[in-house]
């Protein structure tokens, strides 16, 4: 059957390389220019419990993975139990006889193939590591799919080839195998892709394209402490950190990430840290010591389901109240909520400029969903991202004597220094200050440096996009939302905008300053308004509410730990009255 | 080999210890132990030749953070105990920048202990001078993770039931390469030792007995110069000896002062490839290619 579009989920027992077979699977189709965006889900743990992993497959372009499964495969009983009911009217599931007796499982569902594959048996018979059954399932999978084997072995002598020539025989016998048994023996023919121009698409991680986005804007420090859904941010600057002279450091607690980071700014090169929300939690005295000492940081958190330890694994949208309040005190702060990698990649370069043109710490907010899920695109202009540093001085002769380090300025931006040159000598202060640095506790003084910190939102807020309205101005339903449902709002626009219901978007990728007026007349004029959010609190239309006083009533809500699907989205509009 | 590096100003330098004072009058009070320590300091830097934009001081909060606004360098008054990372971060931004840090026991033991174990540890080369008054001074009288046991203040005032922690010993075991202490009472002394931990390679620890004037009327003047001895006039003391340090550190009734321990072993910033040819800070970061990188998402 020819489609443009399908879904494979793959799920087994966790450590045994679920994770690589889903990402695997994603490349091959990525690799002949096919649009592919995934979602692995697995618990905090490294052997045992459950791994899955979903990639949606298409011709055309997508924008998040859906319910609808074409293809399971499943690597034990258990993956049957738990997602034969995703899978589509007429779809597969691939299985072992061996990991279970299924007869009463499959009465639930008579309307979907089930393909035995003798994994077990196969691995035996070929004398390869037990670990293979993913190659294996990979090549049946290639099979049904009508796909072109040969993409698959190029990917695994990619992967494979840095460990010898063994390893890549083995695999790639294993995925053969795998693929002949569909072949040859069960002559099964399920679905054949639409073709697309073969031109290779990239497939990234919404941490991959702020690591990218980073590097291109000159970061040259980079702190953290492991956090999921955050640390793989980390292990790409360390990968990276010789290649492009960056130092990447796993430092004692998020307390001496942030803190060095200021270290290093204030120093003069631009700095990065980035974790969940437990380590943001503390981090939160950096960050005003960041504010009130003026100096540029960049903070990436990638947000998962919280309080406390929360569902390490899981993805929510709960911080977003948090950020935009979070340290004691007042003091001027941009937060940014990228949709998709693209926007990681983009804002993150934006971010640092910010951050260098203000003198301000910059929050830019992911999730686990955005985070760890790889999405394909065309190739990035990285010439799109340039690099402006502000009234950062370099040269000793372009400071005057009695150089003021927060002098009073009508943009409120004060002329900043590389420590070290001759002329720039001052006091960074986290006590309040004067405008030479010096601690001072006046009155008079204190109002003038309140103000002129925060005089900054001015040139500021002019600098700051509207949000972006997707989808037809003439709406009858009007969604508003942030960060990363994007994805599952625009699939579902899709499916609504093809019945009778219009339906538009107003996505925010601009959080923090909020500005009220550029919205008034888009929540007047709309016939009704709904929230889509991640979070049990509906927490941007909180802020709407905060900077409009339009309270938005409808609200479809997420917070089982679990990114929206696009028929969720569905549904939930029209049951709009 | 010394990592001070000499500018073109070095060999008609003429600067004298008054030159790194601010427009800034310190506000401590009249006796207060930060005053030697500050003089001995100015005097240290001009012993060096150092300028004053070569040296970044990074303070935490307290009494001795308020040096801050005293002493004419480039100056990083961070959050209390926070003081270490900050400098850490500097550090590793520009190595060419001379970075002490300055911040008292409650910052540097107390809440900041996370950050001095891992400090020590790391070996970054740079100098950290710890004032232990035994008491929090700027909060007006409350005990110190320093503070004897049965210490009376206004926070037990039925005596601290705690220990003290041992900032020598500790910074020993956790492995910094210059440990010393100093009395704030012997200002002479001090200039030596604090001569020495700039110039040594590497993560160099000082802790200052500083008496509190207002504060602490036990651990006076009196009291330190009835106790302390100096280790520098033991015929036999071998000061590349861990074992002996730490035996040495634990000593109470009578107090060594002077330096415990002393060895060469490579910096943190030495095992950095990316920072042999230069400093980071000295990087162009206007057009880098991040094709290689890219490639690697395909």
């Amino acid at each position: 059957m020819k489609v443009s579009n399908i879904s494979w989920k793959i799920g087994g027992e966790a450590g045994f390389g679920i994770m690589s077979t889903g990402a695997i699977f994603s490349k091959i189709f990525a690799k002949k220019g096919y649009y592919v965006v995934d979602n692995n889900e697995y618990p905090s743990l490294i052997r045992g419990g459950h791994n899955a992993f979903t990639v949606r497959v298409s011709s055309n372009e997508i924008f998040s993975i859906d319910k609808d499964i074409n293809i399971l495969v499943a690597l034990n009983e258990e993956t049957i139990k738990l997602h034969q009911e995703e899978v589509t009217y007429g779809g597969y599931i691939i299985y072992d006889e061996n990991n279970g007796d299924i007869t009463e499982i499959k009465k639930a569902r008579k309307d979907i193939n089930y393909i035995m594959v003798p994994f077990s048996k196969i691995i035996a018979e070929l004398g390869v590591p037990r670990i293979m059954i993913n190659n294996v399932s990979l090549g049946a999978s290639v099979a049904l799919l009508n796909y072109d084997l040969e993409v698959l072995r190029n990917i695994i002598r990619d992967i494979f080839g840095r460990k010898g020539p063994e390893v890549v025989s083995f695999n790639i016998k294993s995925s053969e195998f795998g693929y002949k048994y569909i072949k040859e023996k069960l002559k099964i023919n399920a679905y054949e892709l639409e073709i697309v121009k073969p031109v290779s698409k990239m497939l990234l991680t919404g941490n991959d394209a702020v690591f990218l986005g980073a590097v291109r804007s000159g970061c040259k420090f980079y702190a953290a402490y492991p956090m999921t859904p955050s640390t793989s941010i980390l292990e790409s600057f360390a990968s990276a950190e010789n290649d492009y002279n960056i130092v990447t450091k796993h430092a004692e607690d998020e307390i001496a990430v942030i803190n060095m980071a200021i270290g290093a700014s204030f120093a003069g090169i631009r700095a990065m840290v980035a974790t969940s929300g437990g380590g943001f939690s503390l981090m939160n005295e950096g960050l005003g010591s960041a504010a009130l000492t003026e100096t540029p940081l960049v903070i990436i958190l990638c947000q998962r389901p919280a309080p406390a330890t929360g569902l390490p694994t899981w993805s929510e949208q709960g911080d977003i109240l948090f950020a935009i309040h979070a340290s004691h005190g007042e003091f001027l702060r941009v937060v940014l909520a990228p949709g998709d990698p693209e926007e990681c990649f983009y804002l993150t370069g934006k971010a640092f400029n910010i951050a260098d043109t203000y003198q301000i710490p910059v929050i830019v907010m992911l999730d686990k969903y955005l985070s760890e899920n790889h999405f394909s695109y065309e190739r990035f202009d990285f010439k799109n991202i340039t690099v402006d540093r502000g009234k950062l001085l370099t040269r000793s002769k372009d400071i005057d004597a009695g150089y003021k380090r927060y002098l009073n300025t009508e943009d409120g931006i004060s002329p900043r220094v590389v420590t070290g040159i001759e002329n720039g000598i001052h006091i960074a202060n986290s006590d309040e200050h004067d405008e030479y640095g010096y601690s001072e506790d006046g009155a008079f003084n204190r109002k003038i440096m309140v103000d002129k910190r925060f005089r900054k939102i001015k040139k500021l807020i002019e600098e700051i996009p509207p949000p972006r309205i997707y989808g037809p101005t003439d709406a009858e339903i009007t969604i508003w939302s942030w960060g990363s449902c994007k994805g599952p709002i625009l699939e579902a626009m899709n499916i609504l905008n093809q019945k009778e219901k219009k339906v538009n978007l107003i996505h925010f990728t601009y959080l923090y300053p909020f500005d009220g007026e550029s919205i008034e007349g888009i929540i007047e004029k709309s016939n009704k308004n709904v929230v889509v959010e991640n979070n049990k609190t509906s927490q941007l239309a909180k802020i709407i509410m905060m900077n409009t006083g339009h309270r938005i009533k409808n609200k479809i809500l997420k917070y089982s730990g679990r990114q929206f699907l696009p028929g969720e989205i569905v549904n939930g509009i029209e049951q709009i009255e | 080999m010394s990592k001070i590096k000499s500018k073109s100003l070095r060999e008609s330098y003429d600067l004298k210890p008054g030159d790194f004072n601010t427009e800034r009058k310190p506000t401590w009070c009249l006796g207060c132990g930060n005053y030697g320590i500050w003089n001995s300091l100015k005097k240290t830097f001009v012993k060096l030749k150092l300028m004053p934009h070569e040296i970044l001081i990074v303070y935490g909060i307290g009494c001795s953070g308020n040096g801050t606004n005293f002493i004419r360098t480039y100056a990083f008054h961070s959050l209390h105990g926070r003081a270490l990372p900050v400098a850490t971060g500097a550090k590793l931004a520009n190595h060419k920048l001379n970075v002490l840090i300055m911040g008292g026991d409650g910052d540097g033991v107390g809440i900041g202990g996370n950050h001095f174990i891992h400090t020590c540890r790391r070996n970054i080369d740079m100098t950290y001078i710890l004032h232990n008054n035994k008491v929090y001074g700027l909060t007006t009288g409350q005990t110190a993770p320093t503070s004897d046991r049965g210490f009376k203040t206004k926070s037990t005032p039925s005596g601290v039931l705690e220990i003290p922690v041992n900032p020598i010993s500790l910074a020993l075991i956790c492995g910094a390469t210059f440990v010393a202490r100093g009395f704030s009472g012997d200002t002479g002394h001090l200039l030596d030792i604090t001569k020495k931990a700039i110039k040594h390679k590497g993560f160099s620890f000082i802790e200052v007995l500083q008496p509190c004037v207002t504060f602490n009327k036990i651990n006076t003047y009196d009291f330190y110069r009835d106790r302390i001895y100096k280790l520098e006039e033991l015929k036999d003391y071998d000061r590349s000896n861990l074992n002996e340090a730490i035996k040495k550190s634990m000593e109470e009734e009578k107090m060594p002062i002077g330096i415990f321990y002393e060895i060469d072993r490579p910096t943190y910033e030495d095992g950095l490839k990316q920072i042999e040819r230069k400093p980071l800070v000295d990087h162009m970061i206007a057009d880098i290619d991040i094709n290689r990188l890219l490639n690697r998402f395909y």
